[in-house]
């Protein structure tokens, strides 16, 4: 026999056994029989084909039996509404008890039986309930209210439960009380709008009462609901102050947080030259402490919060730098947070005692903990002045230890030292040089060679540093490809006579051997640059940098307020809103704290009136990297603008330039000639992926420091104003016209086949937190679908696959899903994924519809997308021109489609070349009455020929289009087709 | 608020699962497994989230307990509510392992019931709980037994229940400190503080009110002005700074915040009354002085001197120094004037170990530790010599001046309750850089 007999039943047979055994006349076999039946439960077995046997267990006097009956029920009744009818009569009957136990047992069970027929029967015993005599009942039938409204809220409303729960707050009972309050903030919370706690100072003091006396759970549900509330002066706030700073001495932590919460909200409102606002601030810190005596669990969600205390009211905890010291012992996660601030806490003052533990813990075992506190000393370098000597020749001791990953940290943030603190510590910059080889990780290396291009007049053998990085120019990460080609442009302007032969490989090397767009960008900008104005770019490259922030890391105000709001719960943790990470319609609300009292004036907002502490705060941030990146676009465009469209590239970016423009370039083609747009929205669909684009030619910009700047205002910065971010992505594949005519106004260059601009096929909200954009494209023959994921929810995703549903076409993909790498969360991911047209063929409605499923390791999604036709287009569809007139003639008039195309303004022969290269062939030319008519014909995948007439007049930006086919069927698809053919 | 409540043992596999939230499915008992307990990576936070589900987990021997929600839930809050269900199911059934989980399953079950409702906590002390959930049934009961239950458990007074009668009165109170200290090698106390607690055994009849006093500098500092110049001068010397302090529930914080006074009534039998940190005066009861020697590259001299500072009268116990050892280390040779030391291969360090040592004593161990040459560049990160001991006295300073008791009812007086104090303290995490 086993040890444990409930756990140890597998075989099939069982279900047999068990039910002999359920109807058994003993009790003891009886009762038995149930624990197995929920010891399989437990495991995951399904034992629901038991149903009606154990519900006739039901009927018993037992206390224990009934309710491990009635948790058999709450799992199954859900799956079996029909038979949990079956159990009404016993819940009725159970509760009018004389026993108060088994009166709450039947009313707390039944609310958790999420089946629409027992609800109906379960308002009039819960009606009874609410005003039962006995306060256990009350209690749980209060409870019970919250989750009859998750089920059926109309039926609550109608019913008059929320009145009666109103009327609980006046309970005498301390724990109806709370209860009462615990369920109404819950319904609140989905009804945001509504007044149902309806907070005035009397309930408000009800409240206070309740929580002097209620258990330990019951004032953290007490707290959370008064932090809900806005006192309506300066006196009243101060008064429910008082009455909750005793909680901060409660045992439980929890208590405390949410005390703390009440506090910190409430205080916005108190003046600051008031006695009493002092007092309070020295309250605060002592609880604070002594949450990290808790258990590590707690310590850590004590230490996310402090995190947010420290840095809306840094004098709080100003002198309590000690507690936050590192123990050996601490679990990691620990370690992590008290690091983080420590740092916050750094000042002046304590900066001696600081460094010498940073120091210590640089020695540590953990390279995560070793690196943070390597850059941990590289921060208090650039937040106290005073220190930076030190810090720096504490970094330099580190680098002598030669333990890899700490030179690569301590290189990394010497860097920002030097951007700091400029002409001051460059005497270390040898000692750096000698670690040159032993660096492997990009951001080190990117950082050492900034660091050599920036001081590049100093180093006698700059360009020997540089040339070797060169060598494996290709292997390198983007980030040093960038950075390598930004010092070495910088090297050339300031010694040119020696280097000009290394900046030409460079540029050639980003420009023609690259395929990385950023890296072509910006070696194209620098070339231009180069040869049309060297002062210019001397100006531009090696210009004045603007100075980093102080503070680092720090949480934006609004998003600060939000969070500070919700103190001690699970967006503390996180440092997110709820929104992010909580579904529908709860707490999404955002939360904001209280404006302060007294004058009312906005010179007393909480911004800028939390006194000394965040007034500082406010940090010299870059001073909007946007508008250099805009300046310098004007720099380099704005001179074609006026003369016409630019001059072609020279011959020896041809080569680049191809598909470039069909991807980068197009969008900046669109800005010149779209002068009535504002710029904005062209500019950011040019990039999916603004924060890596961003601060790509602002040579100073992208050394933001240690300051990391990737809040999402920052990000999305880029010289667009956000709210154009929604322009960005144009409506899918219908807009394709319009941006192609745009681009049309890039006469005589050499045209890529048309891809549409991505767009969002899958948004986050539906996927679990996957978004999807992408677009079609043609390229060199193969049909490419190129996606951009992104994870936007908190988990790491994996193991990618994608299918398609039969289409009208066939395409297949022709290989499964690249993505080898897990998606981390806020990571986005580039595929392309190449298609066979040889899949199962199915027509669809429209045409183009393609049906797509993608799977990873959360869920499968599923979405449609809409191909341009042209991408069937294929590349031997030029017709020969007897064939085409033979097959023109052949077509019945009935297969003819005709349509316009409006406000094109190119001639004939430019739009011919374009169209070739959407492999549109244009088989003849005719020119009628000033009228010019291009023959045209293109085969599509499936082998089907398609032949089309365009009329172009001159002076006339209306097109005409004709297009036939043999087949209908394609044909039926004109009406969308015509969209893509005409260009 | 709490979606489900999971228990899982060290396999992973699923010993108790509740769900009290629609918007929890059995696919999140697997998402934990498979992402936190199987994880290749150990997690590094005890909060996880996967796929828009937050986990709480905290972990007892092999034990995993986890709470899940898709709410933005009171952080703070479930991870009390985890520690309280643990010492829930300590106190019915003894140490929390795969085997007591598993035999009193239907208890479990049945208090997950009682203290979480739709995932809002209830009342949870064991006190309360034991009087109605037995595993005997409680059909027996009369309706007064019933309705004083029921009171009990929702009342203000939750922790004690009417009626408990003893023949004779009595109390134990415990002073148990654990004193801190992080000191770099050259003898400066880099941080040093006390936590406290008073824990309370009370055999006492009745609704007894009780008051309790001790040598708080506040608390002195005010009598002193009010009068009774002499002996609060006196007092005055040894009272104590108090940084914080928390208390049970049964404590009136209200009274304790404009007063200072403690006054409770106590739940019976053991309970924590109160917890303290104070960081001023702390009489540190050891100190260590570390010598090393870095002798070529393959010797490492170790010298360490320990001294007890208290009274010569006073004995330490339980005394022992963890001088931890290279990872590299082949061999180690140990003198030492007093106790016992050895080296511990598997712990990688050097352990010695004093039954007693009186106060204003000092001994003395010194260490010959071989190396084994190694290509690692990386330096031996030297973790701090750690100490561990237990003295008769509270580190803190703190005298328990009184606790008086007053029951109304019953006719016993503070005079008649026998009360018993003990000072205990014990070292937290005593470390010595070296």
């Amino acid at each position: 026999m086993c040890d444990f007999p409930f756990f140890s039943l597998v075989c099939t047979g069982e279900i047999f056994e068990l039910k002999a055994e359920l109807n058994s006349d003993k009790k003891e076999k009886k009762k038995e029989a149930v624990k197995k039946v929920i010891a399989s439960m437990t495991v995951g077995k399904d034992v629901s084909a038991l149903f009606p046997d154990v519900v006739n267990c039901m009927q018993t006097d037992n206390l224990e039996l009934k309710k491990l009956v009635y948790l058999y029920l709450m799992n199954y009744a859900k799956s079996q509404p029909d038979m949990a009818i079956m159990a009404v009569n016993t819940f009725v009957k159970d509760c009018e008890d004389p026993n108060p136990l088994i009166r709450a047992l039947a009313v707390r069970t039944m609310g958790c039986i999420r089946v629409d027929k027992i609800t109906e029967y379960l308002c009039e015993p819960l009606r009874k309930c609410l005003k039962d005599e006995d306060p256990y009942v009350r209690k749980t039938a209060a409870v019970c209210v919250a989750k009859l409204h998750d089920i059926n809220a109309q039926l609550v409303e109608d019913q008059g439960f929320l009145d009666t729960l109103k009327d609980l707050i006046s309970d005498s009972n301390p724990m109806v009380v709370a209860n009462a309050v615990a369920a109404l903030s819950e319904i609140a919370e989905s009804h945001p709008n509504s007044n149902l706690l309806d907070l005035n100072p009397q309930t408000i003091n009800k409240l206070l009462t309740a929580l002097n006396e209620c258990t330990e759970w019951g004032q953290i549900f007490i707290l959370d609901c008064l932090a809900n509330y806005t006192p309506r002066d300066d006196r009243e706030s101060q008064s429910i102050c008082e009455r909750v700073t005793p909680r901060l001495s409660h045992a439980n932590s929890a208590v405390v947080l949410s005390a703390v919460k009440v506090l910190m909200k409430f205080m916005e409102m108190l003046p600051k030259d008031l006695d009493y606002y002092g007092t309070l601030l020295k309250k605060l810190a002592p609880p604070l402490v002594t949450l990290l005596s808790a258990e590590p669990e707690l310590q850590y969600v004590a230490l996310r919060n402090i995190n947010l205390i420290v840095q809306r009211r840094p004098e709080i905890l100003k002198h309590e730098m000690k507690v936050f010291f590192v123990k050996y012992n601490d679990p990691i996660y620990v370690k992590l947070e008290k690091l983080d601030i420590m740092i916050r806490l750094a000042s002046q003052a304590n900066i001696a005692q600081v460094l010498a533990e940073l120091k210590e813990y640089a020695t540590e075992v953990d390279v995560d903990f070793v690196r943070k506190a390597v850059r941990a000393i590289g921060r208090c370098a650039i937040k106290v002045e005073q220190s930076a000597e030190r810090c720096v020749s504490t970094l330099l001791d580190l680098i002598q230890t030669k333990v890899n990953y700490v030179v690569q940290e301590a290189i990394v943030v010497i860097k920002d030292i030097f951007r700091k603190y400029p002409n001051k510590y460059e005497s270390v910059i040898a000692t750096l040089c000698e670690n040159l080889d032993s660096l492997d990780e990009p951001e080190a290396r990117a950082a050492m060679i900034w660091i050599v291009g920036e001081y590049a007049e100093r180093i006698d053998n700059a360009d020997e540093l540089l040339e070797s990085f060169l060598e494996g120019f290709h292997d390198e990460s983007t980030q040093v490809q960038l950075q390598l080609l930004t010092a070495i442009v910088k090297l050339f302007l300031k010694k040119p006579t020696e280097t000009q032969e290394l900046v030409q490989q460079v540029l050639s090397l980003a420009t023609q051997d690259s395929d990385n767009p950023d890296l072509r960008d910006r070696g194209y900008i620098y070339w231009r640059l180069l040869s049309t104005d060297p002062v210019a770019a001397k100006e531009v490259v090696l210009a004045e940098k603007p100075l980093i922030s102080e503070e680092t890391d720090l949480i934006e105000p609004t998003l600060l307020e939000e969070l500070i709001c919700h103190i001690g719960t699970l967006a503390s943790v996180y440092h997110k809103p709820p929104s992010a990470f909580v579904e529908g319609s709860r707490g999404v609300q955002h939360k904001r704290l209280p404006g302060s009292a007294g004058s009312g004036e906005s010179a007393d907002s909480p911004d800028t009136g939390s006194a000394a502490g965040v007034s500082e705060a406010p940090p010299a941030v870059i001073p909007s990297q946007g508008d250099l990146l805009g300046d310098l676009l004007n720099l380099d465009l704005t001179p074609p603008t006026t003369s016409g469209p630019p001059p072609a590239p020279s011959s020896g970016m041809q080569m680049g330039a191809m598909d470039l423009l069909g991807g980068g370039l197009d969008s900046l083609v669109g800005l010149l000639h779209r002068t009535d747009t504002p710029q904005s929205p062209q500019l950011s669909h040019q990039s999916p992926s603004p924060p890596d684009y961003s601060p790509t030619e602002v040579g100073p910009g992208d050394h933001a420091g240690p300051v990391k700047a990737r809040s999402p205002a920052m990000g999305a910065g880029f010289g667009a104003p956000p709210t154009a971010m929604p322009a960005s992505f144009p409506p899918p594949v219908s807009g394709g016209l319009d941006d192609l005519f745009d681009l049309g106004g890039s006469v005589g260059m050499p045209m890529g086949a048309y891809s549409p601009p991505k767009s969002i096929w899958l948004p986050a909200m539906k996927a679990k937190g996957l978004e999807i954009s992408g677009t079609f494209a043609r390229r060199a023959g193969v049909i490419q679908m190129e996606m951009t994921l992104t994870n936007k929810a908190m988990s790491i995703m994996t193991d990618f696959a994608i299918q398609f549903n039969r289409n009208s076409f066939g395409l297949a993909p022709a290989g499964p899903l690249q993505v080898l790498t897990p998606v981390g969360p806020n990571q986005s991911i580039e595929v392309a994924l190449p298609l066979s047209t040889v899949g199962p063929v199915m027509k669809m409605e429209p045409l183009t519809n393609l049906q797509v499923a993608v799977k990873n390791n959360i869920d499968v999604f599923y979405f449609s997308s809409q191909y341009p036709i042209s991408m069937l287009f294929v590349e031997d569809g030029k017709m020969e021109r007897q064939v085409f007139l033979a097959t023109w003639k052949d077509i019945p008039n009935d297969n003819e489609a005709q349509f316009q195309i409006k406000d094109c303004h190119l001639n004939s022969d430019a739009a011919s070349s374009k169209l070739q290269g959407s492999n549109v062939f244009t088989i003849a030319k005719r020119t009628v009455e000033g009228q010019d008519m291009l023959y045209q014909s293109m085969k599509l995948t499936n082998g089907i020929w398609v032949l089309a007439e365009l009329r172009v007049q001159a002076g006339n930006p209306n097109y005409t289009v004709t297009c036939i086919s043999k087949e209908r069927c394609v044909h039926q698809g004109s009406s969308y087709r015509s969209n893509m053919l005409e260009f | 608020m709490i979606g489900g409540l999971f228990i899982y043992n060290h396999k992973g596999e699923v010993l108790i699962s509740r769900v009290y939230r629609d918007d929890i499915g059995r696919n999140a008992v697997d998402a934990f497994r498979v992402n936190v307990i199987h994880a290749r990576q150990q997690v590094r936070s005890p909060v996880t989230n996967i796929a828009r589900t937050s986990f709480f987990h905290v972990k007892r021997s092999n034990i995993w307990l986890a709470a899940v929600t898709k709410q933005n839930v009171n952080a703070a809050m479930v991870f009390e509510f985890l520690y309280k269900m643990c010492d829930v199911m300590t106190a019915y059934f003894g140490k929390i392992s795969e085997e007591n989980i598993k035999n009193n399953f239907v208890l479990i079950y049945e208090l997950l019931d009682e203290i979480l409702d739709f995932g809002y906590p209830q009342n949870s002390e064991t006190g309360a709980l034991k009087t109605f959930i037995t595993q005997q049934g409680i059909k027996g009961q009369t309706k007064e037994e019933q309705s004083q239950i029921t009171s009990q458990v929702t009342g203000q007074i939750g922790w004690r229940r009417e009626g408990i009668k003893y023949r004779r009165n009595e109390l134990f109170l415990d002073v148990l400190e654990s004193v801190n200290l992080l000191m770099s090698p050259q003898g400066q106390v880099l941080s040093a503080h006390v936590s406290g607690r008073v824990v309370m055994k009370s055999y006492l009849s009745g609704m007894p009110e009780c008051k309790f006093g001790m040598n708080d500098k506040i608390v002195i500092d005010k009598q002193g002005k009010g009068g009774a110049s002499d002996e609060a001068g006196k007092s005055g010397k040894q009272s104590i700074a108090i940084d914080d302090c928390t208390f049970h529930q049964c404590v009136r914080l209200s009274k304790f915040d404009s007063e200072r006074s403690i006054s409770f009534i106590p739940p019976d039998g053991e309970y924590e009354l109160m917890r303290y940190r104070t960081t001023k005066d702390i009489i540190l009861p050891f100190r260590v002085i570390p010598l090393v020697r870095e002798v070529g590259r393959t010797k490492l001299e170790v010298k360490v001197v320990i001294k007890s500072n208290f009274k010569p009268s006073l004995l330490a116990q339980k005394i022992e120094v963890r001088i931890p050892t290279p990872l590299n280390t082949s061999g180690v040779q140990v003198i030492c004037m007093k106790g016992k030391a050895k080296y511990k291969a598997s712990e990688n360090a050097i352990v010695w170990k004093i039954k007693r040592m009186a106060g204003m004593k000092e001994s003395q161990i010194s260490a010959e530790i071989e190396l084994l040459p190694t290509n690692d560049k990386k330096k031996w990160a030297r973790p701090p010599i750690s100490m561990n001991f237990e003295v008769p006295f509270a580190p803190s300073g703190l005298k328990v001046r009184y606790l008086k008791v007053f029951e109304s009812k019953l006719n016993y007086s503070d005079h008649d309750v026998i009360k018993w104090v003990r000072y205990i303290g014990r070292s937290g995490i005593y470390e010595t850089r070296c």
